[in-house]
């Protein structure tokens, strides 16, 4: 089934320089191997297409179930000189939870909200 | 020393303006020894920057100034000490103002001033020690930039702000250093960890990561279930509660609001860092991937197992260069045809600046209220029937007039454009500054950095 990312991941955003760093965070393990799978680099990239006008980089942290995106290029050239409201991309990681991926209904949070 | 010893260290603020009224619980209800302050976030020195090209006097972060007047004497009988980046682009102009400060309340402290991170003033010096000080992500070299160039600033490490607590200081005042390192070099004082015991410097750059953003790791800014966090209007900042091996609690004060749990503290941990594997600060190379987060439970989280790497040859340098000027206006419409209305103004406002052979480097358009967060991902499902958008149109232009000149575009259109508008917030002219990372040879800098001590 087709699952936008804030139903089964949470994520927060910040800036460095010209990029924006967001984490995307699964809550179990189930979840984040899907993640893994399903959210890439070049999907990402696609997804911030018109935003980020540079490469994205994807970092894996099994540890804590989660995934770091960097979007190089993606502030029109930083903070201090860009001309945006969200001049440091503190809003990108909610961008990113609005993205749509294949998923498994037997997901735990998806069997969970359907459950109330 | 006591195997069982631990060192509590409180978060300030996390950046210039930030609130310091939650510090007041952790001092008061959370026996903490140490406060860390992060005045600086990266673009704060451009701020700083155009207070000190006003008055030569300024150029540190000002809230130092009422945050210590009432939080020093607070923790004063308790013993805690403020490690504090308020220095900004002059330490020693903040430590003049704070000495000032505390001279008038009659309070009574050792402060400890380190200089050395800014290299303005030695660029040429650095390019002639064989640095190319180009620009770390684009190669770019800096004759580019070279003449507009209004600040450098090295990020220092650790050591010399635990230096300073070894010689008795209070407060440590600094410039530019890594924000982690704020956290760090408190631990490394009490504990006397080797500076190539990187095993325990690599814990203590987590702890330092994870609380230089206040209330960050304790609910604030929570991307996820934002709704479960209890009573933010009482957050407690996060405190960590360090031991001699580095294991470390992350909590917060007790009665406070906030929320610190496995979830909280993981988006905290991967905030701004790049590769979670190569997180580079002066003093050591932390590897993440080998943490173990363990939510213990009554806002709890246990910190263990970081992985550090020998401390890199380089520092890094972010400087900051003029790059222009931004001029801005926005107009607010109403339904109906909110969005095709502001869109229509948009369009009136591009058709004038053509005709008129106005020079300019960029247009941005947004509309609040249906795109100005999201840009080319905002979705249009909901435009045609939204209550109001506010249009917003800014422009970036070398020229200062050209800047200023924009927002004349916009007041007759309130009588002569299309219906139903208001509240056109004619904003004025803003410099802009490029942000220029570079690295430096470390012995480059380091032999720059001075202690100097000032008692009160």
């Amino acid at each position: 089934m087709k699952v936008r990312l804030n139903r089964i991941a949470h994520a927060r955003s910040g800036d460095k320089g010209d990029r924006a760093d967001i984490g995307l965070f699964a809550y179990d393990a189930a979840t984040y191997a899907v993640l893994k799978r399903e959210v890439t680099a070049e999907r990402v990239a696609r997804h911030f297409q018109g935003v980020a006008t540079g490469a994205v980089e994807r970092f894996d942290l099994d540890n804590v179930w989660a995934l770091k995106f960097v979007l190089n290029a993606a502030l029109q050239g930083g903070g201090s000189r860009s001309l945006r409201i969200d001049n440091l991309g503190k809003t990108m990681g909610a961008a990113l939870l609005r993205m749509e991926i294949d998923a498994p209904e037997n997901l735990p949070r998806l069997s969970a909200r359907s459950a109330d | 020393m006591n195997a069982d010893r631990k060192i509590r260290i409180g978060s300030g603020l996390g950046f210039y303006g930030d609130s310091w009224q939650p510090v007041r619980a952790s001092i008061e209800r959370g026996e903490v020894g140490y406060i860390g302050s992060d005045h600086l976030a990266e673009l704060t020195l451009a701020i700083l920057q155009k207070d000190r090209a006003r008055d030569p006097s300024l150029g540190y972060a000002r809230d130092m100034l009422p945050m210590l007047a009432e939080l020093y004497p607070l923790g004063r009988d308790r013993g805690v000490k403020f490690m504090l980046n308020a220095g900004g682009l002059n330490p020693q102009g903040g430590a003049a103002a704070l000495a000032e400060s505390f001279r008038k309340l009659g309070l009574h402290a050792k402060i400890a001033v380190v200089t050395g991170d800014s290299v303005l003033e030695r660029i040429d010096e650095l390019i002639a020690a064989g640095e190319t000080l180009a620009h770390l992500d684009t190669g770019a070299e800096i004759s580019s930039v070279r003449e507009r160039m209004v600040f450098a600033s090295a990020y220092l490490g650790a050591r010399p702000m635990a230096e300073a607590l070894a010689r008795g200081a209070d407060i440590v005042l600094t410039g530019r250093v890594a924000d982690a390192a704020l956290f760090l070099a408190p631990l490394v004082h009490e504990f006397k960890w080797g500076w190539d015991d990187y095993g325990k410097l690599a814990q203590g750059l987590t702890v330092g990561h994870l609380l230089e953003c206040s209330g960050q790791a304790s609910g604030g800014n929570f991307g996820g279930d934002w709704q479960s966090v209890p009573d933010i209007a009482h957050i407690g900042y996060p405190i960590a509660e360090v031991s001699a091996d580095g294991t470390a609690i992350i909590t917060k004060p007790p009665g406070t609001g906030g929320l610190v749990s496995f979830d909280t503290v993981r988006q905290q941990l991967l905030y701004e860092v790049h590769d979670p594997r190569n997180y580079f600060s002066p003093d050591v190379v932390l590897d993440m991937s080998t943490l173990k987060l363990d939510d213990l439970g009554d806002n709890r989280v246990e910190i263990k197992g970081a992985s550090g790497k020998p401390r890199p040859d380089k520092l890094k340098i972010v400087g900051g260069f003029h790059d222009g000027y931004m001029g801005e206006a926005s107009l607010a419409y109403s339904w109906p045809d909110a969005l095709k209305k502001a869109k229509a103004t948009a369009s009136i406002v591009q058709t004038l600046l053509v005709e008129r052979r106005v020079k300019y480097d960029e247009l941005h358009v947004e509309y609040i209220g249906h795109n100005a967060l999201f840009g080319a991902i905002a979705e249009s499902d909901a435009s045609e029937n939204l209550n109001e958008v506010f249009l917003r149109m800014a422009i970036r232009s070398q020229d200062k007039r050209v800047a200023e000149g924009f927002r004349r575009n916009f007041p007759w259109l309130a009588l002569s454009g299309p219906p139903f508008v208001t509240g056109g917030g004619i904003q004025g002219t803003t410099e802009l500054i490029g942000i220029w990372p570079t690295l430096v040879r470390r012995e480059l800098v380091e032999t720059w950095v001075k202690i100097e001590m000032i008692e009160v």
